[in-house]
C-alpha cells in the first residue's frame, strides 16, 4: 500500500516527506511501548501510536521505519517535526483513535504484520 | 576503533543518541542492514536501561574485523536476580517510565535475541554491566 492511500483512508495531516508519499509499506504497527515495537517489527512498515516524544521517532529512526502516524489527533511539536525531517521520516497525523486508524488500514488490505506464538 | 558513550540518568531527550550515532557509523562502515539494525535496537534497549534503571553510565563499543563487542555499565541498584529479568513482560519500571514509551518489560529479551552472545553481570547496591557480541557473516535466524 503506498503511503498516499494511507493519507487518504486516515483523512491524515502530512508534517513531513509530502515528496515522499508514493513510498510502499507492507505492514503496520500500532503500539505505544516502544520496547513492542523493537520486538516485532519487520520491514517496510507504518507504526502508528499515540505516544508523541522523542523516543517513538527514535525508534523508528534505529528500526528504518520511515512512516510514523500519531493518532488521536495529536499534533507534534516543532522539535519533533524537525527530527523526523532530519531523518527522511513521513510523519502524519491522524483524528482516529489507534483502533479506528488500524481498523481501516486493516479493512482496506494492509494486512501484514507481527505474530508471536504465546509462550 | 573504539566508540565510548557517557548516558546520563533519566534524561529522555538525550536517551537513544548515542545508539543513534552508533548507528550511522556502522551504516557508513557499510555493514549488513540487518546486522546494523540488530545492533542499533540492542544498544537501544540497552541505553534506556541505564537511562531509566542504571541512574547513569557507559556504553563502549569496540570495533574488530570480525565482530563488534558492547559493553554497558551502570552504577544502579543492580538485578537481585537476573533470570527474572530475562522473563518477556517482567519490568520494574514506574508510571512515568511507561508513559514514556518504556517499561514492557522486553528490553534485556530484545537484546538477548538480536545479540549474539549476551552476559550479564550484577551486584545488588553496585551496579549491572551487559556485554553482547555481533559477529559479522555469523548464520542465525533472528
Amino acid at each position: 500500500m503506498k503511503v498516499r492511500e494511507i493519507v487518504g483512508l486516515l483523512d491524515a495531516r502530512v508534517f513531513t516527506g509530502a515528496d515522499q508519499l508514493d513510498l510502499e509499506v507492507q505492514s503496520a504497527c500500532g503500539a505505544d511501548l516502544m520496547s513492542d515495537v523493537m520486538a516485532f517489527v519487520k520491514e517496510r512498515v507504518v507504526l502508528l501510536t499515540g505516544l508523541m516524544n522523542p523516543q517513538a521517532l527514535r525508534t523508528a529512526d534505529l528500526l528504518d521505519i520511515k512512516v510514523v502516524v500519531f493518532v488521536r489527533g495529536k499534533k507534534p511539536t516543532p522539535d519533533l517535526v524537525a527530527m523526523a525531517e532530519e531523518s527522511g521520516m513521513i510523519l502524519l497525523t491522524t483524528k482516529y483513535s489507534m483502533f479506528l486508524a488500524c481498523g481501516r488500514l486493516y479493512e482496506a488490505g494492509l494486512r501484514g504484520g507481527g505474530v508471536r506464538e504465546i509462550s | 576503533m573504539k566508540l565510548t558513550y557517557s548516558i546520563p540518568s533519566m534524561d529522555f531527550s538525550a536517551a537513544g543518541k548515542a545508539s543513534t550515532d552508533v548507528k550511522k557509523t556502522l551504516a557508513r562502515l557499510g555493514l549488513d542492514r540487518d546486522l546494523v539494525k540488530r545492533i542499533a535496537v540492542a544498544m537501544y534497549e540497552g541505553e534506556m536501561n541505564i537511562a531509566i534503571h542504571g541512574g547513569g553510565g557507559t556504553a563502549e563499543i569496540e570495533f574488530s574485523p570480525d565482530r563488534i563487542d558492547i559493553l554497558l555499565a551502570d552504577r544502579g541498584p543492580g538485578i537481585a536476580d537476573i533470570a527474572l529479568a530475562m522473563t518477556e513482560g517482567f519490568s520494574t519500571a514506574s508510571e512515568e517510565v511507561r508513559s514514556m514509551g518504556f517499561g514492557a518489560g522486553m528490553g534485556l529479551p530484545n537484546m538477548k535475541r538480536n545479540a549474539d552472545e549476551m552476559t550479564v553481570e550484577s551486584r545488588v547496591g553496585e551496579g549491572t554491566s551487559v556485554r553482547m557480541r555481533f559477529l559479522f557473516g555469523a548464520a542465525r535466524c533472528a
